[in-house]
């Protein structure tokens, strides 16, 4: 069923659509961002600067945000995905380009009011886009080589222009996010499991080829996935961050050493506390009980999304909101793998909680099209 | 597009199942979140509690001890030593001038040294520790010590430092090391922890640099708990530093150091190579210097004296050096006539004193000329005009080509600094490097090593070593490696026939041991021990036509660095060949005078394994000999500490 057949007097209209949103997501966003607060508060040392209150400001307008964009139909939103999706990798090629002419190596640019990462903005319009891709083909072709080809492209191109700033970590979320909306979609198991195939294939045959005659990449490239896999052979560098960010994990213990109380990050022991490893600070003063309670919540986000995605019968709308629910599953999931130790360190934040404006803005967003896809779905 | 209601429904089905596998996935990993978040927090929370509570943990680097380096028979030829120093760490201070005022009152401590600790203080990190005083005394440390309360942040530390007992002999080998500088760090990829460590030392030339990667180990470290003054309360925890694997070189240290000895006061080269297998067994540069002083930090004054030095003690002849072979490669163009069906070897030339060849005058050493010469009496007299005659047959890439089968113009592969990889000129390479066509008097040039030729007193003795066996002997310099044994390939056939080298091994035979023989004065009279071998003389400038006229061109009239370079290459047992060696000694005169006594003496004691016994030489020349030895100045290797009873 596309949007023309919608009923459209079943789907609510003006202020009857506050009624129909998604109340529980909005809750959930709300406690995790609160959550974010106190912590962001705690690591100021007990004051709502240099981070509580601007984050605050920012949550507010990422609310007003979301709630504009849930009001917008669903309609909408897919006729205009192609276009967000041209324009963000627009502005990717235009960081691209300021870069080379002065800007350095960052990866924002600067809107005036506030900077803009289009990388992070990318990560949402790709969802929109391959949605609408999906929504718009044929389901019985959605397996044919020449149509899988299409939405890889439609993937690759944005994370070889994030691979250029370079900006591993986002690359890693736009794959692994493309790659799962494509799998949504149905895309046949076999190529997933090509791929995976190959991939593990060529990775176990580049370490195969060490030392041999026919190494297939450079001595200091081995070198650097050494210390990439064992952090423990930079012990102040990279090592140092996963160490003292367990100890401060640890010596949370159950219910953790009271809010404000934890001394590792009092004491400067944390790197990126305020943004990347601000799990660690709640950890240490939340213990168990708190990280395992934030945990819950994420969870409980990704839980009402794929509800409200399967209960949708539009096709474009449950795309939509299942690759924005994973997209959000990515990012906390790989921060918290991150500062536990279970992953590598790349600059993935903790989404709502970690202090950072071009983050909480497109995620809030992004749950604005959620909501759309709730408010007005086919009834 | 309309859809059929059928088509609807399969979609949403699939995309329900497909999100509840999905959903189902995120939650599995949401588990495993939630089981690590335990086992951190409540498994062990204990152990880490005890780390953070109250306490500041702080993590050190160990370093690991430098591999050892010993020679083949297991003589340690590179140590480590203690050194006593004292470190700080900014973090743990608050006001890092008072305290440097404070250890300056107690500890000799010069302006230079606090300028320098204080510049290594703002560059590097608050963390790690910064050494402010190097190679201190016991008691100096002592004293830091004892007045620990007035001195926060202040650390003694015992450290390893590299040091070499066989002092100058194995400095062009090995190398030295020395502290980590931004040079260095610069040239890495990937900047190894341990390289953060203050004074930390890495090889800077030879195989202390090409073996780094073995010799260095691997960091470990501390947990150590620091009170709130910085000061260390306990140590919490420590993963061993791992040492560097020690390395077995195939130089016989007492070999070396005869070698060494024996040259004092030349400027000179002389390798030994084991014909069998390869193995180096000396590889000697004259005159040496202390690696030691550079372990140390040279002074600026002893280094000017070292680079002002016209024998260059810095550079490592025996690899470095490149020098026109002269009459060392006469093997050569003999063997490429021979190979290429140009000659035989009972044929005859005549030698008349000189040719006109292309409008030019080439002389014979000899003014006079030798008259009649085959290839026998050719070689072991050294006349020029025979392979004069020879280049013109050949051609100069049939030369070429037969120097690199034996190993002249190729690059061995040794873990040496700056590897020369000497010049065998071909007519391609002249039209490319010197822009000019290839003419014969340059073929004739190269006949007997002089013109473009160019060759390493290491390439000269591979070239004997496979002459002695007619087998492709390959140098190696390790022998193994962590106790590993590197492997051992037995030589390869040259490809060259039998008949022919033994034609040119009977003619060197000639040469060292038959009357009129260039090296007839410097025989070995032991029949056991005998040496074959060919002598060199290698002009570095021409002499003019103005010059012969005026008989000017003895080498004694001549400054020193415009005299001829004297070579020896030579073999031997004669009839088993065993140790092949190559004497190369800079503008030393004559080969026959300078360099054939020298490799004389090498190759004796490299058969004897001892000073060479007074009975190997001719009667005439023991009494010469024998006070020659007593003034060499030799290491004692009898008492010197084996390998496994010193670290």
């Amino acid at each position: 069923m596309s949007y023309l057949e919608y009923n459209v007097k079943a789907v609510p209209s003006g202020f009857a659509k506050f009624l129909h949103l998604n109340w529980p997501v909005i809750l959930l966003l709300s406690a995790i961002s609160s959550v974010g607060f106190l912590m962001l508060y705690s690591v100021a040392g007990g004051s709502l600067n240099p981070w509580a209150e601007p984050q605050m400001k920012r949550f507010a307008m990422g609310m007003v945000l979301m709630f504009m964009v849930a009001m917008v139909p669903t309609w909408f939103l897919r006729n205009v995905s192609g276009l967000a999706y041209g324009l963000s990798v627009l502005l990717l090629i235009m960081v691209e380009f300021f870069g080379s002419t002065g800007m350095g190596a960052q990866r924002w640019i600067n809107l005036g009011f506030m900077r803009l990462q289009p990388s992070e903005l990318t990560k949402i319009t790709l969802i929109m886009f391959l949605a609408a891709y999906y929504d718009w083909l044929d389901v019985k072709k959605v397996s044919r080589p020449i149509w899988v080809i299409i939405p890889v492209i439609i993937v690759l191109f944005p994370v070889y222009l994030t691979l250029r700033q370079p900006d591993l970590g986002t690359a890693l979320l736009l794959v692994f996010g493309g790659g799962g909306l494509m799998f949504l979609a149905g895309v046949h198991w076999a190529y997933f499991a090509a791929v995976i195939g190959a991939g593990v294939g060529m990775v176990s045959a580049v370490f195969k080829s060490r030392g041999t005659d026919w190494q297939l990449i450079k001595d200091y490239q081995f070198r650097r996935i050494d210390t990439f896999l064992d952090p423990s052979s930079d012990p102040l560098g990279a090592g140092y961050h996963i160490t003292q960010s367990k100890i401060a994990l640890g010596s949370g213990g159950w219910t953790g050493r009271g809010y404000m109380q934890g001394t590792q990050s009092r004491l400067n022991f944390l790197p990126e506390k305020h943004t990347d490893f601000i799990f660690t600070t709640l950890a240490e003063e939340f213990g168990f009980l708190g990280g395992i309670s934030l945990l819950a919540l994420y969870i409980g986000v990704i839980f009402f999304c794929v509800v409200s995605a399967i209960s949708n019968k539009d096709r474009f709308a449950s795309l939509l909101t299942l690759g924005i629910a994973l997209t959000f599953f990515l990012f906390f999931a790989v921060n918290m793998s991150m500062v536990m130790g279970l992953a590598p360190v790349v600059g993935v934040p903790l989404p709502l909680v970690s202090y950072g404006g071009s983050a909480m803005l497109v995620l809030l967003l992004a749950f604005g099209l959620v909501q759309s896809a709730h408010v007005h779905r086919p009834r | 597009m309309r859809r059929t209601p059928k088509d609807i429904e399969q979609s949403a089905r699939m995309i329900s199942r497909r999100g509840l596998i999905l959903g189902g996935g995120m939650l599995v990993f949401g588990g495993i979140l939630g089981a690590r978040m335990r086992h951190l927090q409540v498994d062990q929370a204990d152990q880490f509690r005890l780390l953070a509570e109250e306490n500041r943990i702080n993590i050190r680097l160990l370093p690991p001890a430098r591999g050892l380096v010993f020679d083949r028979k297991g003589v340690l030829i590179a140590g480590n030593e203690q050194n006593y120093r004292v470190v700080m760490i900014r973090d743990e201070v608050d006001d890092p001038e008072q305290v440097l005022q404070n250890l300056a009152k107690i500890i000799p401590l010069t302006n230079e040294d606090l300028d320098k600790a204080r510049e290594e203080l703002r560059k590097r990190s608050r963390l790690v520790p910064v050494t402010i005083a190097d190679r201190l005394s016991w008691e100096d440390l002592s004293q830091v010590a004892v007045n620990a309360p007035a001195l926060p942040g202040i650390t003694p530390e015992f450290g390893l430092s590299r040091y070499y007992p066989q002092e100058g002999d194995f400095a062009h080998i090995l190398g030295y090391v020395g502290p980590v500088s931004d040079y260095d760090l610069s040239k890495l990829v990937v900047v190894d922890p341990v390289l953060q460590i203050p004074k930390f030392q890495i090889g800077k030339s030879g195989v202390e640099t090409k073996l780094e990667g073995a010799l260095r180990g691997k960091a470990g470290t501390k947990r150590i708990e620091v009170n709130a003054a910085g000061r260390v309360m306990r140590e919490l925890g420590r993963d061993e530093s791992q040492k560097g694997v020690s390395v077995r070189l195939t130089i016989d240290a007492k070999l070396q150091n005869f070698a060494q000895a024996r040259m004092i006061g030349e400027s000179s080269a002389a390798v030994v190579i084991d014909v069998e297998n390869g193995d180096l067994l000396a590889m000697a540069s004259a005159p040496s210097f202390d690696p030691n002083k550079f372990v140390r930090g040279i002074s600026v004054a002893d280094y000017k004296d070292l680079t002002d030095n016209i024998y260059r003690p810095l550079a490592n002849k025996t690899v470095q050096g490149q020098y026109p072979p002269g009459s060392t490669f006469k093997m050569v163009t003999a063997l490429a006539a021979l190979e290429n069906g140009h000659v035989v070897p009972e044929e005859t030339v005549y030698c008349g004193g000189a040719t006109k060849v292309a409008g030019r005058r080439f002389h014979c050493w000899k003014r006079g000329g030798h008259g009649k010469m085959n290839l026998r009496n050719s070689l072991k007299q050294s006349c020029d005009l025979y392979y004069y005659d020879m280049a013109q047959r050949v051609g100069i890439d049939k030369i070429s080509e037969m120097a690199n089968i034996l190993g002249l113009g190729v690059r061995d592969d040794l873990p040496m600094s700056a590897v020369a990889e000497g010049l065998t000129p071909t007519k391609q390479w002249k039209r490319e490097n010197r822009a000019a066509e290839w003419v014969v008097g340059d073929s004739l040039n190269a006949s007997i090593g002089q013109g473009f030729v160019l060759a390493t007193p290491l390439q000269l003795a591979v070239m004997t070593a496979r002459i002695a066996t007619n087998r492709k002997v390959i140098p190696r310099l390790i022998r193994s490696v962590d106790d590993r044994d590197e492997p051992v390939h037995e030589p390869e056939p040259l490809g060259i026939s039998t008949s022919s080298m033994r034609a040119i091994q009977d003619a060197m035979f000639a040469v060292g041991n038959e009357q009129r023989g260039t090296a007839y004065r410097s025989r070995i009279a032991d029949e056991t021990m005998r040496m074959s071998g060919k002598t060199g003389t290698s002009q570095v400038r021409n002499i003019t036509a103005a010059e012969r006229a005026r008989g000017v061109f003895r080498n004694e009239d001549l400054p020193w660095e415009r005299r001829d370079h004297a070579l020896f290459v030579g073999f031997a047992p004669a009839d088993k060949p065993k140790y092949a060696i190559a004497v190369v000694v800079e503008h030393g005169g004559g080969g026959s005078k300078a360099a054939a006594p020298i490799a004389r003496d090498i190759m004796l004691a490299a058969q004897t394994d001892d000073l060479p016994p007074l009975s190997a030489y001719p009667a005439s020349q023991r009494a010469r000999i024998e006070s020659a030895f007593e003034e060499l100045q030799l290491r004692d290797f009898e008492t010197a500490p084996k390998k496994g009873s010193q670290a």
